[in-house]
């Protein structure tokens, strides 16, 4: 084991572990010490548990010690983003309306996770229920990039991404509505993956939008997100939109890396303008790299996606405003009493708590799905997007037809700084412009560091695009890159980060 | 069609059961226009033939066998209820005076 086991991937601790060579008591206490001393600066966590994290380090260290067969990632520590619900462990999605809730149940990823014998460190921070490109929309406060204390980790899983760029943890739980992993991914310089819709269960996790929403892994290496992706991944009949059969040979395909032979699309729609010429740069460079290794690449277009944005902000806040009708005071949750009303109803006691408990991205999305889902606007809002989602669909369908992968820069931008898009919900929304249409078709996508921006020294990052179901595809690409990437800047991009200030250390 | 009054944003706010303040309703009836305006984009995409796509994946009534399982208990699922009785979730009224 190197000396410096935060710093190791998750395979690397998978594989000390299995030969001994560390106990998980020491790799999980190594990154609680980490967290300890770095994360009063990053706020990647919104709840770090030491002791069950410990405790079940302890418990997979005495059954290696008994001889028990145990599974591959036994022993590796990983942090949750606080949308799943978690048994005995707080669960806020970011909301003042969730504060101190402690749910009854796991998800069933995070059984998953307990039953491989991963430790959980903690909750991640994240924008309020998912709504955000920068954390910044968390009722908690803002998470901050490693890279750069006063510049955005991404969203709205920006507590994960900032978790495992500033290792803090080997591997973290990410969920992407719209770019919600890839994105944070792309401006921390880690790798993220949102699986095809429907190949990680959603039982357990907190619904923003149940035809986009899908849970993956969120790691420092290709790898890694294989090994995480195949533990969650997998038929759940709690979940009736799960698919019904075995996660995707991702691990072998990343151990495979190979794209000699394969066709590789570059999506004219996304990239060229609005898109800074840094990200521009280390996107052509990624791309010429996959051509020397052996792919064959083609522009291709898809036309609709100049709609995907538009369609997304519709569909996203119409089922929003459905799934976040469930915060009524009544069961869980905040119950704020409105003022001056003498015996207030249960209605007027619901709008006086949702007022009190939404901030006010949450409650602009609300009113948003609410008008676009009104009759009379019905058709012209929501029943359009939905028209639009199908000739995204089908661009995607015969991109497919010519081509194995597509690929883009994952955001248009490298990280920018808190606040300075607070104040303007389009631009904001704009982070998301390359990443939205997978989620609209249900089509896995990949994101993976492809080097710094020389106009800022911050990280930019590539996505790979797949079919539905085609997730194995992802890595086979992914993994090539990653090596020729790493061999190019003689090791990994995140050890040219900034080292954090370590506090009482 | 595209721009929204303050009495509308007002009306979906009620429909939407949250009490906005006077403050938020003023700033929020300039953000959603802007935004109303930007999404309204669906409408040139020439999408009028296209059939709508409510879900990414071609499922129909998925079931499980009708069969009896562990569930959560009521002291589970009332343990963060913000007031129970009885075994129950206690709520406001839920009816008016009249």
């Amino acid at each position: 084991m190197s000396t410096d086991i935060i710093r190791s991937s998750a395979a690397e601790i998978a594989d000390a572990l299995a030969r001994r060579e560390v106990s998980s008591v020491e790799v999980t206490s190594a990154h609680l010490d980490r967290i300890a001393a770095v994360d009063g600066d990053v706020h990647a966590f919104l709840h770090v548990d030491a002791e069950g994290a410990l405790a079940a380090a302890r418990a997979v260290d005495d059954r290696r010690a008994a001889g028990e067969e145990l599974h591959v990632m036994a022993g590796v520590p990983i942090a949750v983003k606080d949308v799943m619900a978690t048994k005995g462990l707080p669960t806020t999605c970011g909301s003042k309306i969730l504060e101190g809730w402690i749910p009854p149940y796991d998800a069933t990823l995070v059984s998953r996770l307990r039953a491989a014998g991963m430790p959980i460190l903690g909750k991640t921070n994240m924008d309020e229920f998912a709504m955000g490109s920068s954390t910044e929309h968390s009722a908690y406060g803002p998470t901050r990039n490693p890279w750069d204390l006063e510049r955005i980790p991404g969203g709205s899983g920006g507590g994960s991404s900032a978790a495992v760029a500033a290792f803090e943890a080997p591997l973290a739980i990410g969920t992407d509505t719209g770019g919600s992993i890839r994105q944070p991914a792309a401006v921390t310089g880690t790798v993220g993956t949102k699986p095809t819709y429907g190949g990680v269960s959603r039982y357990g996790l907190v619904a923003l939008a149940s035809s986009l929403d899908q849970a993956g892994p969120c790691s420092r290496t290709v790898l890694d997100a294989a090994l995480l992706h195949s533990v969650i991944g997998g038929h759940d009949p709690m979940d009736s939109t799960s698919i019904d059969a075995p996660a995707p040979p991702v691990v072998e395909a990343a151990r495979r890396g190979d794209v000699k032979g394969m066709r590789i699309g570059v999506v004219k729609e996304l990239g060229g303008e609005g898109y800074q010429p840094g990200v521009r740069a280390r996107f052509e460079e990624s791309v010429q790299l996959l051509v020397d290794a052996g792919a064959e690449v083609v522009e291709v277009s898809c036309p609709s996606f100049d709609f995907a944005l538009a369609a997304y902000y519709l569909i996203l806040p119409s089922e929003a405003s459905s799934n976040l009708a469930k915060f009524d005071a009544m069961r869980y949750g905040l119950r704020v009493l409105p003022e001056g009303v003498d015996d207030p109803s249960a209605e007027q006691v619901m709008a006086a708590t949702r007022d009190a408990g939404f901030g006010d991205e949450v409650k602009r999305r609300i009113i948003l799905g609410t008008y676009a889902l009104s009759s009379g606007y019905y058709d012209a809002y929501y029943g359009q997007a939905q028209k639009v989602r199908t000739l995204i669909s089908r661009d995607f369908s015969a991109a497919f037809d010519k081509v194995d992968v597509l690929v883009s820069p994952t955001a248009p931008t490298t990280a920018f700084r808190l606040g300075e898009k607070l104040d303007d919900p389009m631009a904001m929304y704009l982070n998301d412009i390359a990443t939205i249409p997978a989620n609209l078709a249900g089509v896995p996508g990949m994101s993976l560091p492809s080097g710094v921006a020389e106009e800022d020294g911050l990280p930019t990052g590539i996505q790979i695009l797949a079919p539905a179901t085609e997730d194995a595809r992802l890595y086979r690409v992914g993994a090539v890159l990653e090596k020729l990437l790493v061999d190019q800047w003689g090791g990994p991009l995140l050890a040219t980060a900034p080292e954090l200030t370590a506090k009482g250390a | 069609m595209s721009s929204l009054s303050r009495d509308d944003v007002a009306h979906l706010a009620g429909l939407a059961r949250i009490d906005l303040s006077d403050a938020e309703l003023d700033k929020m009836v300039g953000e959603l226009s802007v935004i109303l305006e930007s999404v309204a984009k669906v409408q040139q995409a020439g999408a009028e033939d296209a059939p709508p796509m409510s879900h990414p994946m071609p499922l129909t009534n998925v079931t499980r066998p009708d069969e009896v399982r562990p569930s959560l208990g009521a002291d589970a699922a009332l343990a963060m209820a913000p007031a129970s009785e009885l075994q129950r979730f206690s709520v406001p009224r839920i009816l008016a005076e009249d």
